[in-house]
């Protein structure tokens, strides 16, 4: 009898690894909390992370996740050193030109970050003669290159833009809500504060090559695959679940 | 695959915008890096307490990378002097004070270079020892400083592309822009690559040509 549930166990190991359909290469950048960090034991953690090792999962498939730069990821992407790319990143018209997204999986909105003392900031209307921080080529540098008379300064990464407020070297910084929400609760001593959504609401999507049409539509499968069987929920809600 | 060559004239514009910011950040680091440079190197080979001094900062300038000191200079001095320090500011103290310390061991291997025998006959002649460094010594060093010197303005020029990192718009950091509206890295990069040969290229003929006029003088 137990001779045969060593088999049986042996059997199905050999059957999952037939089965798993090679590893998928994904890259994030880890500077973007709530959605990518990395954790104090060296992983990456964050809801895109479990989101995407959800996504592998149902696809039966390894994951291999890299950390990368921000400004490298969608290049990566295009010399195919990467299958996709998860990194909160917000689908645009421009970016969906150069590779092809998922379905959404995430509505996010901008928001504006200032010293916690700040009172003359209240919009991107009052931005205009001041020095706004973000991180080189996200949605809050592509919002503050429309606002008249700004000064930007563009960072590589988050935590810098973040830092510069906190400096007195910018006046304000535009990031995504959730994100300044982590970071203002990670740092308290920041003296930091942000405004609420300012903007309309954004979608972030998986990025996958152009021609890698199969990819997408598995992915898309195993997003609604997720939502369905409440694997989504119970990831959302580990990350953004509301605690009052 | 596909070289688009439009890119790389489109993207000009952008390009030459960050590249001005790059010459003059060159420009002014190198005047105020001979500055420094010259009193480091002389202080180095001087006898007294700033011999010291000059041997600890130019050896911290050589033993860390100009990036780090940029971040030492950006996100730690505003802790010391107690208000923000403008990048552009950061960028040109990070960079003088990194070339500052290269110079002077220019300067000094200068200095060193010329035969002892010419500072003896100077002061046989009844000059001071400054009169002999002055008139004597520092003329003959000039004419070997220039190829490390021109040397040095070339490395300046490409490694002030490390001031991006504090969001100077420089000629990468325009660079880094133009990639995140187009996504085409290989294009813009050499883009890059080709403005940052064509100046390198000048300053090193302009380099040779002072170094031969300063031969037929002699």
């Amino acid at each position: 009898m137990k001779k045969l549930l060593v088999c049986a166990v042996l059997v199905l190991a050999v059957v999952q690894v037939a089965f798993a359909q090679g590893t998928l290469k994904v890259a994030t950048e880890a500077g973007f909390m709530p959605f990518e960090f990395v954790a104090e034991d060296g992983s990456l953690q964050g809801f895109d992370m479990d989101l995407i090792r959800a996504v592998a999962a149902k696809l039966n498939m390894e994951i291999q996740i890299d950390n990368i730069s921000w400004d490298g990821l969608i290049p990566a992407l295009q010399n195919r050193n990467y299958d996709a790319l998860i990194a909160g990143i917000t689908i645009t018209p421009e970016r969906a030109q150069a590779v092809a997204f998922s379905d959404p999986y995430f509505e996010s909105v901008l928001t504006i970050v200032v010293p916690a003392k700040n009172t003359d900031i209240t919009g991107f209307d009052s931005l205009t003669g001041k020095t706004v921080a973000v991180q080189i080529s996200t949605t809050g540098d592509y919002v503050a290159e429309e606002i008249e008379g700004v000064t930007i300064l563009r960072f590589n990464t988050v935590a810098e833009a973040m830092q510069n407020v906190a400096m007195g070297t910018a006046d304000a910084m535009i990031v995504d809500l959730p994100v300044s929400e982590a970071f203002l609760a990670a740092y308290p001593g920041a003296q930091l504060k942000n405004l609420g959504p300012v903007a309309d609401h954004e979608f972030l999507g998986i990025a996958i090559h152009k021609e890698n049409t199969e990819l997408v539509e598995k992915v898309n499968w195993a997003l609604a695959e997720l939502k369905a069987d409440g694997t989504y929920d119970a990831i959302y809600n580990k990350w953004f679940g509301v605690q009052e | 695959m596909d070289f688009r060559w439009d890119l790389v004239w489109s993207s000009m514009p952008v390009l030459l915008e960050g590249t001005r910011l790059t010459v003059q950040l060159t420009a002014i680091a190198v005047a105020l890096g001979i500055v420094i440079g010259t009193i480091a190197g002389m202080a180095r080979i001087s006898r007294g307490p700033q011999k010291y001094i000059a041997a600890v900062y130019i050896d911290f300038i050589r033993g860390t990378p100009l990036l780090v000191q940029t971040f030492i200079v950006f996100y730690g001095l505003p802790g010391i002097i107690g208000r923000p320090l403008p990048a552009y500011w950061a960028a040109v103290m990070a960079l003088s004070i990194n070339s500052g310390a290269y110079v002077a061991e220019i300067v000094r291997s200068g200095i060193q270079s010329i035969d002892k025998g010419q500072t003896e006959a100077a002061l046989s002649l009844g000059m001071t020892n400054g009169q002999a460094m002055r008139y004597i010594i520092l003329p003959q060093a000039f004419k070997r400083i220039i190829p490390p010197l021109g040397n040095e303005f070339i490395a300046l020029l490409k490694d002030s592309s490390l001031v991006s990192a504090i969001a100077l718009e420089e000629l990468v950091r325009k660079g880094q822009i133009v990639i995140g509206r187009t996504f085409r890295p290989f294009e813009v990069w050499m883009a890059v690559a080709l403005i940052y040969l064509v100046m390198t290229f000048a300053v090193s003929r302009l380099v040779n040509i002072a170094e031969k006029r300063m031969k037929t003088d002699a």
